[in-house]
């Protein structure tokens, strides 16, 4: 059985995926980059935003950042704060 | 101070909180909910906030803006939930000796934290919505 870890959504991540927070299979490599191919595979409105960063708990992940199932993972569309 | 709160941002307490004896400048920005975006009718806007890492990266900032600059005081306020029109989204506060350093360090807080800190705003218009900077 794999391992899985949970995503959160926001903005407009949130609204193509329906929820707030997603429990995804981690992938046999283990990294961020293969993460967000699945997820682009079974949301393919992901890959229409203008960039698509990942965060593990709480800071901004390099593709090849390795993750375990007790990291907190965030999808981080365009930011727009201010 | 750095904080992300759903109630209307107090100008007069951020004042009280930045204001130094030992500062001789003290520069406010405050962004605000604009009534028009490329010449279309805004009604409101959705800000929403990832609250951990929002408020761990705008700490990162202000710590590199004091690195940078002689900043006294800070304060940096980020509202969320629906804001109106002529709302206050964001203040960003700082007291410096002298005023170049508080214009330029209040400049670099507001530049970097639009660029890096995960809080997005959707604008909602009479006939749709739009997240911004979402799409190429």
């Amino acid at each position: 059985m794999s391992k899985t870890v949970s995503v959160l959504l926001f903005g407009i991540t949130r609204e193509i995926v329906g929820t707030s927070s997603l429990a995804t299979a981690i992938p046999p490599s283990g990294e961020i980059g293969d993460l967000l191919d699945t997820l682009r595979e079974r949301y393919p409105a992901l890959s229409g935003l203008r960039s698509l960063l990942v965060a593990v708990n709480g800071e901004y992940a390099e593709l090849n950042t390795k993750i375990t199932p007790k990291d907190e993972i965030a999808l981080i569309p365009p930011v727009s704060g201010g | 101070m750095v904080t992300i709160i759903t109630d209307p941002i107090d100008m007069n307490s951020a004042y009280q909180h930045v204001a130094a004896d030992e500062a001789g400048a003290v520069v406010f920005f405050f962004g605000t909910v604009r009534n028009n975006t490329q010449k279309r009718a805004v009604e409101r806007l959705e800000y929403e906030s990832y609250d951990a890492m929002a408020i761990r990266k705008m700490q990162e900032i202000v710590d590199q803006a004091c690195q940078q600059w002689n900043v006294q005081r800070y304060a940096v306020i980020h509202r969320k939930g629906n804001l109106q029109i002529g709302d206050m989204a964001v203040l960003v506060g700082v007291s410096t000796p002298h005023r170049a350093d508080a214009f330029d360090a209040a400049r670099y807080i507001i530049d970097t934290l639009k660029k890096e800190v995960p809080i997005w705003k959707k604008e909602v218009f009479e006939d749709g919505e739009v997240w911004v900077d979402a799409h190429p």
